[in-house]
């Protein structure tokens, strides 16, 4: 016990002997903001869990930063990721902490002694700092939940697809960047080299902008491709594309452009050697 | 140091790097590739990159130096076979490879150099155009 929990003793013998209405009472400031997400049950036993290690810890120091209170501290870590996923606003996250500051000041209010209201200031000191430590990991969980999706999103949005034997396609779709243009890059070459495909359509329909820097991406993945021995050609360029890229003075050289995805596949179809004959039916 | 082997497939001389050449690598290989291709008379070269993984200007240079000599003895040249990440850092090198043509393996690479498909495959000169703002 070092020099800061010999001073806290008192209120630490107060937590030990009142535990039980401590809780209770804690519980029952935090329940309001729950509003569903938690039943009251989970509630309680996640506080007297934290309360037992919060306990244990001031039992054997004052000091936040020790390593006695790295339980504490875990416990915080987990129960902020929690209601990080479970929807909680960061304030209703950082309440669960501070509404114990009220309970034991409610609890010590009842008795007039000037040492324990002391202990008590010290004590809620450091559960500021517990609670600005629920603030961080519920940052942390959110960013992390973050980063997820938009990895998940790149995911989604750049599909190679096989239209025939020897002809892929990238459909692009929404805002082109650097790293989702890098993407696409790396994913359309190793698609090429996996199936063996000649050829490559990057149909960009669904591009509703296309500024320098995004012409140059796609003109350096057409030269890349070509590097490898590929053909590409750029289909889908809409019709206010066209004329920013006009505006713009950017050059496709000699880089195959068509109207749309068929003609496109059309061309493909046609340099691979390959005849699209409509023959008539009967009983059609 | 080792020098890459050259083999010889009826009169086509197939050069398959399978290490991470230095420079001095790269000038051996030329040197010994001229030596064949006069001595033989091949139709045509085929250098195969599948297991280079990297590349610098140096070594990207060397595959038009090669199609410029090829080009001497009235053979092609293809690489077959590059990686996409050596592709990327060649376009972001703004290197070109001259006259040289591309496939994307072996097998395609002979099939363009025996011309037994319509067409003569990819040829391309033009570095990535410039754009301008």
């Amino acid at each position: 016990m070092d020099a800061a929990a010999e001073h806290l003793a008192q209120l630490v013998e107060l937590l030990r002997t009142d535990s039980e209405q401590l809780i209770h009472r804690w519980v029952e400031l935090t329940a309001p903001s729950l509003r569903g997400r938690l039943t009251e049950a989970e509630l309680h036993s996640d506080s007297r869990e934290l309360f037992d290690a919060l306990q244990q810890a001031l039992a054997t120091t004052g000091n936040v930063n020790d390593s006695h209170f790295a339980e504490v501290k875990g416990l915080l870590e987990d129960l902020s990721r929690a209601r990080a996923r479970q929807g909680f606003s960061p304030s209703e996250t950082a309440i669960s902490v501070f509404t114990l500051k009220q309970a034991v000041s409610e609890l010590v209010g009842q008795q007039d002694d000037q040492n324990l209201y002391r202990q008590v200031l010290t004590f809620s000191t450091l559960l500021d700092v517990l609670g600005l430590r629920t603030f961080e990991a519920y940052a942390r969980t959110r960013e992390g939940i973050i980063k997820e999706q938009s990895e998940q999103l790149l995911e989604l949005t750049t599909p190679v697809v096989k239209l025939w034997d020897g002809v892929l396609a990238v459909p692009l779709v929404g805002t082109l960047d650097s790293i989702r243009t890098q993407i696409v890059m790396e994913k359309l070459l190793q698609a090429l080299v996996d199936t063996g495909s000649e050829h490559a359509i990057i149909d960009i329909t669904g591009v509703l902008a296309v500024d320098t820097q995004v012409a140059q991406h796609l003109l350096k993945t057409v030269m890349a491709a070509r590097l490898m021995g590929a053909e590409c050609t750029i289909s889908g360029i809409r019709p206010q594309i066209a004329q920013t890229i006009v505006a713009l003075g950017i050059e496709f050289g000699d880089i195959t452009t068509k109207a749309s995805l068929s003609d496109a596949l059309r061309h493909a179809l046609r340099r691979s050697g390959v005849d699209v004959v409509a023959t008539a039916r009967s009983g059609r | 140091m080792d020098r890459v082997p050259i083999l010889r497939i009826g009169d086509v001389l197939l050069v398959s790097i399978q290490v991470d050449l230095q420079d001095q690598g790269v000038l051996d290989l030329q040197e010994d590739l001229a030596e064949q291709l006069s001595s033989i008379s091949a139709r045509g070269v085929v250098i195969d990159i599948s297991a280079v993984e990297i590349v610098d200007s140096f070594i990207g240079r060397m595959f038009a130096t090669i199609a410029s000599v090829s080009q001497l003895f009235d053979a092609d040249t293809v690489v077959v076979g590059m990686r996409p990440a050596v592709a990327i850092t060649l376009v972001e090198l703004g290197l070109t490879l001259g006259n040289v043509r591309t496939a994307l393996n072996l097998e395609k690479g002979l099939e363009i150099l025996r011309g037994t498909r319509g067409r003569t495959g990819l040829e391309w000169a033009q570095p990535p155009p410039e754009v301008t703002r």
